[in-house]
């Protein structure tokens, strides 16, 4: 099958690929571009490790297709700390061990600044339900929503 | 000489025999005088058993010591995940 | 060591401070196992068995072989023959036989120049099956008519007359069971059955493989045991172990499914065949279900007496096990002494049998055999206490385990703090917190044994002062950060000084994988030790130096220090200058240890519950979970409390909705995460935790390993926090919410 060129930007950068019709954003962003921070989990969209940013909106990068990328801003974790500097959520989910084994946290972090970019102050159920789509096999979740409610009061100004 | 417990399951193939002394002084040298004492436990203790001594469940150290007052019990190999 | 020669006060231990992978985990850095790849790799992709139990009766691959940048494809014809126990099941669950055993089990492999055209080439190799007569449920397995999958594996401990797919019997007790039941005011007996469950991590099975017709390979992997991989990739494929370097690469969960291998043998036998071009195989979950993991299902039978007071009297388990269609794979040896650990037992009796069923073969999952063991009786406890009116934790303490207590499985207990943890149980709010209409609360507790092992640690002192530490157990949960925290208190050093690598296979000696509870334990045991030779070198530097005796120096805060009457008078020598100037006064300085470590210390937990269920819906809701757990000493307590926090969560999935879903046809009919539903955020509450710590002797930290106990009291405890609130008592898991609402419909 004769492949597609796609013309995309991801964490601010004009980036260009070829992609097969049946590749996944995800493994174009992490085959072609070499991105390995999303993560495949499961590939049905169920665990969220592939979590990314596709014009503001948070998609499990393993249903989109990477021909759907074309002219569409990406963000993804690698994008996340800038010039050097982590963002909350980022230095918040290491100082609360948010993390064991760590390959969820790329989706969950991805996931988390989606939502805080929504609602600076969620509760800790909105914060649940909206995690909801990214599993964690190792915390049991409660290190992680503290994380979330840290960085969020953080960046509120409030911490 | 070691009092060594085996488990009820063993005793089929030890005429009935629940504890048996042996001499040795580590888990390796404990166990090779039991299977020369019953030598029907060759198959349980070649397929791999844990031995607990003084209360410490031994995986496969056949160099750790055994006193002659050890508390000493033959257990099945336990996996740990 | 003596109780009194453990340390208790400490600069490092005990602190929280950021785990030294931390940064590279929250920037998407980390390498996990797909995340490599090499120059001129090939990708892979697996054939799987449609059938629960086939015969193979031929394997065509010429149209797959066809294909333009398809290299190679293996089938077991290209694996050699004689092996035995279980390498032979190893390379029995790589490859199907003659037979394909369970649904998913490999039959094949092809690798092609791209991961696309390996998944086209997959579908164009045709085998041919004979649908053979399968079974799956554990009862069924057990029963006199049942097909025998496997005839002739039954081991030497097996009675006569046993049925045909038993594998394996044991049998053990003590004391006289029928006096005890005698004296007991209250005798109950009850079968309780535990489905299949996944480790359920989320990261698949993933390597890249490469090996040449001479034999020499190299593997990246995610593991939890990279020289487990290395002896069993060698011993399926013919080759020598010694030639084959493994590489771990960051491991995103394991919880014992990554102790062993599934695929790994295959990306070398496709490398081999490719000429030693580099084989990436990546497992899709559908495949991570279908034929890694699973533990056991279990069918129990459990007998106990109890008097008024609420004491044990005599306990009898009776329980049958499946662990997939290989023998010696299901927990009944560990789940037999787990059963009536926390009780003091007079009288008490075990056996268990193994049987085979068509099914993936089951590996370790956290604690094997205890939760299945502590759903059957820490249940029947709890039911025992409410028909005679007794609070659940007073019967645990009537009847705890202590120190010097002959345990159920025979020998006497040393330190353990099942008591200490009841205790904390007791005074926490949780346990008084009021509750409402259709809620209830369970108490359970749990014991694991934990483990020791084969380790091999080096420490090396670098120019500047700093140490490097070298370990071969893979970090799951944070270990690099506990294994640090102990070497800064064993230099008297700055955390920040040390850093934690683990190694692949050709760096250090043999180490048995992160299982068993064992990371910090065994490495912090194996470190102290390499740091002291390392220490009593820097203090030989530095009496050479001053032209003072060796012996008259010891080492303080970070520095050799003059000590004794006759050291004479010197400044402190810090570690910083000592390194700096060991090229000139002797050579590198470092220290090296090997150890089958011992000083095993169990750890036991007691978890308190409670939960709403919906009368509507039958579904439960978890509102309030403490776990207590004896940790022996916490390291790093953050990571102590993770441990707690995700042992309960995954005994609460096991407990309410995990479970293996089989069709008629003995096909998996779960196979994705949408319907082999994991906990989500928003199922679970805040998870407290209430850290006990009853140093182990054995350890010179204290350390008891903390990875497995959690996830034993949550399947029993919210069996009875769904029966206070309900009034019906589930014995089967998952309580499903479709159960649970028949149950309560059944109650009327």
């Amino acid at each position: 099958m004769s492949k597609i060129h796609v013309t995309t930007k991801v964490n601010g950068d004009d980036v260009e690929f070829l992609a097969d019709p049946r590749e996944s954003l995800l493994d174009c962003l992490r085959d072609k571009l070499d991105l390995t921070g999303a993560k495949e989990g499961c590939g049905t969209g169920d665990c969220g490790a592939c979590s990314v940013s596709l014009d503001g909106t948070l998609v499990c990068s393993c249903l989109v297709l990477g021909v759907e990328a074309q002219g569409k801003t990406i963000e993804t974790v690698e994008g996340m700390a800038q010039d050097g500097d982590l963002h909350p959520l980022q230095r918040k989910f290491i100082e609360h061990a948010a993390l064991q084994c760590g390959f969820c946290t790329p989706g969950i972090l991805v996931a988390a600044k989606n939502l805080l970019e929504r609602n600076p102050d969620p509760t800790e159920t909105e914060i649940r339900y909206w995690l909801a789509g990214n599993l964690c096999r190792c915390t049991g979740y409660d290190k992680i929503v503290r994380a979330v409610q840290d960085a969020a009061a953080e960046m509120r100004g409030a911490a | 000489m070691v009092e060594v417990n085996l488990w009820s399951g063993l005793t089929r193939f030890t005429d009935g025999i629940a504890t048996v002394e042996v001499e040795g002084t580590t888990i390796g040298e404990v166990l090779d005088a039991l299977i020369a004492a019953h030598p029907d436990l060759k198959p349980f203790i070649d397929a791999g058993i844990s031995v607990a001594v003084d209360g410490e469940v031994i995986a496969k150290n056949r160099s750790a010591p055994v006193r002659p007052d050890s508390e000493v019990y033959l257990m099945q190999q336990l996996k740990g995940g | 060591m003596p109780k009194d020669e453990l340390k208790t006060s400490f600069k490092w231990i005990g602190t929280r401070p950021d785990r030294p992978d931390g940064l590279d985990k929250v920037t998407g850095r980390a390498r996990y196992g797909a995340d490599f790849s090499l120059p001129n790799m090939l990708h892979a992709a697996v054939v799987r068995s449609p059938h629960a139990h086939a015969r193979i009766k031929k394997i065509d691959a010429s149209k797959a072989l066809a294909l333009d940048g398809v290299k190679a494809v293996v089938t077991r014809a290209d694996l050699p023959t004689g092996l035995s126990g279980e390498d032979l099941n190893l390379q029995d669950n790589t490859l199907a036989g003659d037979v394909a055993l369970y649904d998913g089990h490999a039959v094949a492999a092809v690798a092609a120049t791209s991961a696309l055209l390996a998944k086209d080439a997959a579908k164009l190799i045709e085998v041919e099956y004979e649908v053979l007569p399968h079974v799956i449920d554990v009862d069924d397995a057990f029963r006199a008519d049942a097909p025998v999958i496997r005839p002739g594996l039954a081991d030497h401990s097996v009675p006569k007359g046993a049925p045909g797919n038993v594998t394996r019997y044991i049998e053990f007790g003590h004391g006289d069971v029928a006096a005890g039941f005698a004296e007991a005011d209250l005798v109950r007996e009850e079968t309780y059955k535990t489905e299949a469950t996944h480790q359920g991590y989320i990261e698949p099975h993933a390597c890249v493989g490469q090996m040449g017709a001479d034999g020499k390979g190299e593997m990246w992997v995610c593991t939890q045991g990279q020289w487990y991989v290395r002896r069993m990739c060698a011993a399926v494929l013919g080759t020598e172990a010694s030639q084959l370097r493994v590489t771990p690469s960051e491991i995103g969960g394991g919880f014992g499914g990554k102790t062993t291998i599934f695929m790994e043998p295959l990306a070398l036998a496709l490398s081999r065949k490719a000429g030693g071009r580099p084989v990436k195989l990546v497992m899709s979950r559908s495949e991570v279900l279908r034929a890694t993991g699973p533990t056991a299902s279990a069918s129990m039978d459990v007998k106990i007496g109890m008097k008024k007071d609420g004491r044990i009297t005599a306990g009898t388990v009776s329980f049958r096990m499946q662990g997939g269609a290989f023998p010696g794979m299901s927990p009944i040896g560990e789940a037999l002494p787990c059963a009536f650990a926390c009780y003091d037992m007079p009288n008490v009796h075990h056996e268990a049998y193994e049987v085979l069923a068509n099914r993936p073969k089951a590996a370790a999952y956290r604690a094997p055999g205890s939760p299945m063991a502590a759903f059957a009786v820490e249940s029947l406890v709890d039911e025992m206490s409410r028909e005679l009116g007794l609070d659940p934790i007073d019967v645990r303490l009537t009847n705890g385990a202590k120190e010097g207590t002959k345990s159920s499985y025979g020998p006497k207990f040393n330190q353990i703090g099942l008591v200490e943890t009841l205790e904390a149980a007791k005074a926490h709010p949780n346990y008084a917190a009021p509750l409402g209409p259709n809620q209830g609360r369970g108490v359970a507790s749990g014991f694991w044994f934990n483990h020791g092992g084969e380790t091999s640690v080096s420490v090396a002192i670098g120019e500047d002062g700093t140490v490097q530490v070298s370990v071969g157990t893979p970090d799951i949960g944070g270990s690099r950060a506990s294994i640090a925290l102990m070497t800064a208190e064993t230099f008297g050093i700055d955390y920040d000084d040390v850093r934690v690598n683990v190694v692949e296979t050709g760096a250090l000696g043999v180490n048995e994988p992160t299982h068993g509870s064992r990371a910090t334990h065994s490495n912090g045991k194996a470190m102290y030790e390499a740091a002291g030779q390392a220490i009593r070198e820097l203090c030989k530097r530095a009496a050479a130096d001053w032209g003072i005796d060796a012996e008259a120096v010891e080492w303080a805060d970070g520095a050799a220090q003059p000590a004794g009457p006759n050291a004479g008078k010197f400044p402190p020598m810090s570690l910083r200058e000592i390194a700096g100037k060991m090229g000139s006064t002797g050579g590198p300085i470092s220290g090296h240890h090997e150890i089958t470590m011992g000083g095993v210390g169990a750890s036991f937990g007691t978890h308190v519950v409670d939960v709403e269920v919906d009368p509507e819906t039958g579904r439960t809701t978890i509102l309030r979970y403490l776990v207590v757990q004896d940790a022996g000493r916490a390291i790093h307590p953050a990571y102590v409390e993770g441990q707690y926090q995700g042992g309960a969560a995954q005994g609460i999935g096991w407990a309410l909705n995990e479970s293996y879903i089989y069709g008629k046809d003995g096909r998996l009919q779960n196979t994705v995460f949408l319907d082999y539903r994991i906990p989500v955020a928003s199922d679970l509450p805040m998870i407290d935790t209430v850290i006990v710590e009853v140093p182990n002797p054995g350890h010179p930290y204290g350390v008891r390993g903390v990875g497995e106990t959690g996830i034993t009291p949550p399947l029993p405890a919210i069996a009875s926090a769904v029966a206070a609130a309900t009034g019906v008592r589930l014995r089967e898991l998952p309580m499903s919410p479709p159960k649970v609402l028949a149950a309560i419909k059944a109650r009327g």
